[in-house]
């Protein structure tokens, strides 16, 4: 935990600095580059970064609860409710998007506030909170659907994860989710790093007393960063059903990658500190470590792998920068 | 420090082929092969109390003062596929005016909770029959025996290593399924032809049998399997991997070890600009629909979802008494192909329906199983 | 309460059905007891699934059906366990690396390196070794006895000596507690080989029970989130200091009971599940309501 002071000596210290994920992405990008040249295409790189969206939104969000001094495990489960529940809410009728895509984005708003409830008013730690939500969200999903999907999800509905926007100069093609992606984060990197906000957000994380003392209306902060992530969960959750259709597996193991991303992207475990830029440079870096795996034809165990060890790597290499700048 | 080297070393030791299980077995193999071809006995058109080969028993009856109790140790209804079989067994149920109760456990997909399910039943002193669907085959043999002490069991879907149950009801098997997929594709392309395998998990045995019963006939017959992927039966993924696949070459045919994600693999070639290659799914609905919509080149083997009905069936005739196919029950096991399509093909239905569950004459059919 | 809902729906109580409830979570109880130190430290750890998935086939590979192979494979078994404990306490306590991504990574890494050997069954675990999960003494099986006993030698850790103190100390106030001369590094070190080796003993249960191991056991059971709920269900605080193991164990027989009650009663699993969530947060909400602290 670091006072107001030190968190300003951070900031002087911090901005000549480039964040190391960007480095790490740079790397990654490169050798994927040098396995496979056709990643410099327009279809090599749109369809990673189409891949990636839905991650880089969820880190976007879990940024904010990571910020305030939380977890959020629940958004995984979310993006399997929104997709279930959109089959089921859809009904094969392509008219009903227009009220369906209102609908999931605000039940995953409701989520978080009740997330945020749970964790603000019955004190219950949050990733026991969004660990129950998570396993009751998952049951809601099979309750409601009967164990099976039962409807497909219509094409205006699958437009937002699936479509492309064709002819576009310089790059060809544009799919619908890299516009999503691009608007989303904009929208929660200003909400982040130019409003109040986002100040008292990495204000309560720093120091919930001290933020409280200082007029910071902490309850209403932490439930508001829940909320958002919930509905970064809800448009992640839009995103994938476009990608791929239903089934009812769609979210298992997006929460612990958006932790992961929004770590890799330097977001400090307990609060106090994370960018939402940074966190969606993690979720591209881990899609490029996916991808660079997959090029590299290694089998699922080395993935997983490695994938423990960067997570244990980057976390440690903070840690010691940490120490060593004294902040 | 030492010891854990050693105990490394006895690991890696103990990892010789010796403990690669046998999912290439050629007898089996040859005899699916032949399964497939044979004619089964019993009524036509209901393939789920039909019999390939097998010995019949006469079952005494059990002798009970009131309706029967059947039990149900479930592995779990943990996917599209369990669901559509376990509403084929409630539905079944009422056929059976014998079963007068029918309790169910379900061990949501974990050996250790199926062991303790089947303890429970046999410790509530309730069941008169148990059925069980176990999780896996090894893990769950003991407690089978022990269920077998107690009262007639049958088994199915998976079996155990004992002879103990009553019957084994399952289909011809996971080498019959991946025989008539990749014979398909044979059929149809010439050799050297580029083939995409997917796979959903290592490890599950009647997953390995379909893929080394297909891989070994798209091998001698000279094929290119261009590679085998694990999809984790995700959508995503899946979709993710056949585009960059297509990044890196042409397909000429996609073989599926389950078809729960082949729509998300065709929508991969329609999305890159490609056109939809030679196809093996399975009898989903969604699979079926896009295979009559895009007039493609596909054929649909199944793993029955009718066998949950038959398990019903032989527990009633153990109850009721009568002849029994045993040891083994087994089931036909036929492919969707281009002539049968329409038949199979229902829009009503969800889309991940599982067509060959011998369920359209059954009287809740089709909102049970969440038609419309 | 709810050995009353239980009970209604069994109409009895017998000795014999207490036996099969509880036997329903060996695994969870000796994973959870672990966990229970290292929640107490304020720490967690996530590896137990993985580690469980590991001991489990190294114990069936080692043994292969021989009952001369039991004692080295156990040993092997109980290596293993500590080893990870070893590290992962190293990297949380000397990398300061949280916890929970620690332990998250190191579950990662120990299932990529099982996988790659094996993919399903291994090895088989000799008759002898079944006793292990199958025997009984005077009609009660021998691992609910194992259980007991290692119940109460962690309360006796806990509760008795200068090591349970200092758990106490250091997970009730880090700093505090090293100006008290204690060396908090080496307590959570400690704690999580604690942990660790209870994942391992769990392990060889599991594969003295399915008499061989695989490498999705420890998964399949999802035994590092249901220890972590049984722990803090059972009162055990999230932020380290308070808690204790007989809380644990009330968390544990509240888990099986609803499992069992659930199953009696034909709840079907997706309701179960549901149920599952709720009664978790509403657990940990009935001992957090009070407490002024705020929450992480």
């Amino acid at each position: 935990m670091t006072d107001g002071a030190d968190m300003q000596t951070a900031r002087r210290l911090r901005l000549p600095q480039i964040n190391p994920v960007w480095v790490l992405l740079a790397v990654l990008i490169g050798a994927i580059i040098f396995m496979n040249p056709g990643f410099t295409q327009p279809t090599g790189y749109m369809n990673f970064l189409k891949r990636a969206a839905p991650l880089a939104i969820l880190a976007a969000g879990q940024v904010y609860v990571i910020t305030s001094g939380g977890f959020d495990l629940s958004v995984g489960s979310l993006i399997t409710l929104v997709v279930v529940g959109a089959s089921m809410l859809t009904n094969n009728d392509p008219a009903a998007t227009y009220w369906v895509v209102p609908l999931m984005l605000g039940m995953g708003l409701g989520v978080g506030l009740l997330n945020g409830l749970i964790v603000c008013f019955l004190r219950v730690p949050s990733l026991i909170a969004t660990l129950g939500m998570m396993i009751t969200l998952t049951g809601l999903a099979f309750m409601w659907s009967g164990g099976a999907p039962r409807g497909y999800l219509p094409d205006t509905f699958r437009f937002f994860g699936r479509e492309l926007i064709r002819d576009v100069p310089l790059v060809r093609f544009i799919p619908i989710s890299v516009i999503v992606l691009l608007v989303v984060v904009g929208l929660l990197a200003w909400l982040m790093h130019r409003t109040n906000l986002g100040r008292q957000v990495h204000a309560i994380g720093d120091n919930p007393v001290a933020a409280g003392l200082a007029g910071v209306p902490v309850n209403r902060v932490r439930i508001t960063a829940f909320m958002l992530s919930g509905l970064s969960g809800a448009i992640a959750g839009i995103l994938l059903g476009g990608f791929a259709g239903v089934s009812t597996d769609v979210g298992s193991g997006y929460e612990l990658q958006a932790i992961t991303a929004a770590v890799l992207g330097g977001a400090q475990l307990l609060g106090g500190r994370g960018s939402v830029p940074a966190a969606v440079g993690g979720a591209l870096a881990l899609t490029a470590i996916f991808t660079l795996l997959n090029f590299l034809g290694l089998p699922q165990p080395v993935r997983q792998v490695v994938q423990g060890l960067i997570l244990i790597a980057a976390v440690a290499l903070a840690m010691h920068r940490r120490q060593q700048t004294g902040t | 420090m030492k010891r854990m080297i050693m105990a490394t070393g006895a690991l890696a030791l103990g990892l010789s082929p010796a403990w690669a299980q046998n999912f290439n077995d050629p007898e089996e193999f040859a005899k699916q092969q032949e399964q497939l071809q044979a004619t089964a006995e019993g009524p036509e058109g209901q393939p789920w109390v039909e019999n390939i080969g097998g010995d019949m028993v006469e079952m005494p009856g059990l002798d009970l003062a009131s309706g029967a109790t059947v039990c149900f140790s479930n592995a779990g209804v943990n996917n599209p596929w369990r669901v559509v079989g376990f509403t084929n067994m409630t539905e079944e149920l009422k056929n059976h005016s014998s079963i007068e109760n029918f309790i169910h456990v379900d061990a949501e997909g974990s050996d250790d909770k199926q062991i303790a399910d089947i303890d429970d039943l046999l410790a509530g002193g309730d069941c008169d029959v148990m059925i069980v669907s176990p999780n896996t085959t090894a893990a769950l043999t003991p407690a089978v025996e022990r269920a077998c002490e107690a009262m007639p069991v049958i088994v199915f879907d998976r079996g155990v290593n004992t002879d103990c149950p009553e019957t084994f009801v399952h289909p011809v098997g996971g080498y019959g399924f991946g025989i008539q997929g990749a014979e398909f594709i044979v059929d149809q392309l010439d050799e050297g032809s580029n083939v995409l395998m997917l796979r959903i998990l290592p490890g599950v045995d009647v997953l390995e049998t379909r893929y080394s019963a297909g891989r070994r006939i798209l091998d001698e017959a000279g094929m290119n399997v261009v590679g085998a992927e694990f999809t984790d039966g995700d959508n995503a993924k899946t979709k993710s991997i056949v585009e960059d696949y297509l990044m890196r070459g042409t397909i000429d045919a996609v073989w599926m070890d389950a078809g729960a994600t082949a729509v998300a693999a065709i929508e991969a070639f329609e999305d890159s600009g490609y056109d939809i290659p030679v196809f093996v799914g399975e009898d989903q609905q969604d699979f079926l629909r896009k295979w009559q919509d895009e007039g493609m080149t596909a054929i649909a083997p199944t793993y029955p979802a009718y066998q949950w009905r038959t398990a019903i069936i032989a527990a009633s005739r153990v109850i009721e008494g009568g002849e029994l196919p045993a040891p083994e029950w087994v089931l036909p096991q036929p492919a969707i192909t281009q002539d049968t399509l329409a038949d199979y093909v229902n829009p009503a239905m969800p889309p991940l329906h599982y067509a060959m569950c011998g369920c359209e004459e059954m009287e809740g059919y089709p909102e049970a199983w969440g038609g419309n | 309460m709810v050995i009353a809902v239980a009970t209604n729906q069994t109409q009895y109580l017998s000795l014999e059905n207490l036996i099969a409830i509880l036997g329903r979570s060996i695994a969870l109880g000796i994973t959870a007891i672990g966990q229970t130190f290292v929640i107490l430290v304020a720490s967690i750890d996530l590896s137990v699934a993985s580690l469980i998935s590991a001991t489990s086939v190294l114990a069936s590979v080692i043994m292969d059906g021989a009952p001369a192979m039991i004692v080295p494979a156990v040993l092997a078994c109980l290596l293993l366990g500590a080893f990870v404990g070893v590290l992962n306490g190293l990297i949380v306590s000397a990398l300061k690396v949280n916890p929970l991504i620690a332990t998250l990574g190191m579950s990662l890494i120990i299932q990529g390196c099982l996988s790659a050997f094996v993919s399903n069954f291994a090895g088989s675990v000799p008759e002898a070794f079944q006793i292990f999960a199958y025997g009984q003494i005077g009609g009660v099986p021998v691992a609910l006895v194992f259980l007991v006993l290692l119940a109460l030698l962690a309360w006796g850790i806990l509760r008795f000596t200068k090591f349970g103190s200092d758990i106490y100390a250091a997970g009730g106030n880090d700093e505090a507690a090293r100006f008290a001369g204690i060396k908090t590094g080496r307590i959570v070190v400690l704690t999580h080989v604690i942990c660790s080796v209870c994942a391992a003993i769990a392990g060889l249960y599991l594969a003295s029970r399915l008499r061989s191991g695989a490498p999705w056991i420890g998964a399949d059971g999802v035994y590092d989130l249901e220890s972590i709920a049984v722990v803090v269900i059972g009162g055990t605080v999230l932020a380290g200091g308070r808690g204790g193991i007989w809380g644990t164990m009330a968390g544990m027989l509240i888990f099986s009971l609803i499992d069992s009650a659930f199953n009696i009663a034909g709840v079907d699993s997706f309701a179960k599940q549901v149920l599952r969530g709720i009664i978790i947060v509403a657990a940990v909400a009935f001992y957090a309501i009070r407490s002024k602290r705020i929450v992480a």
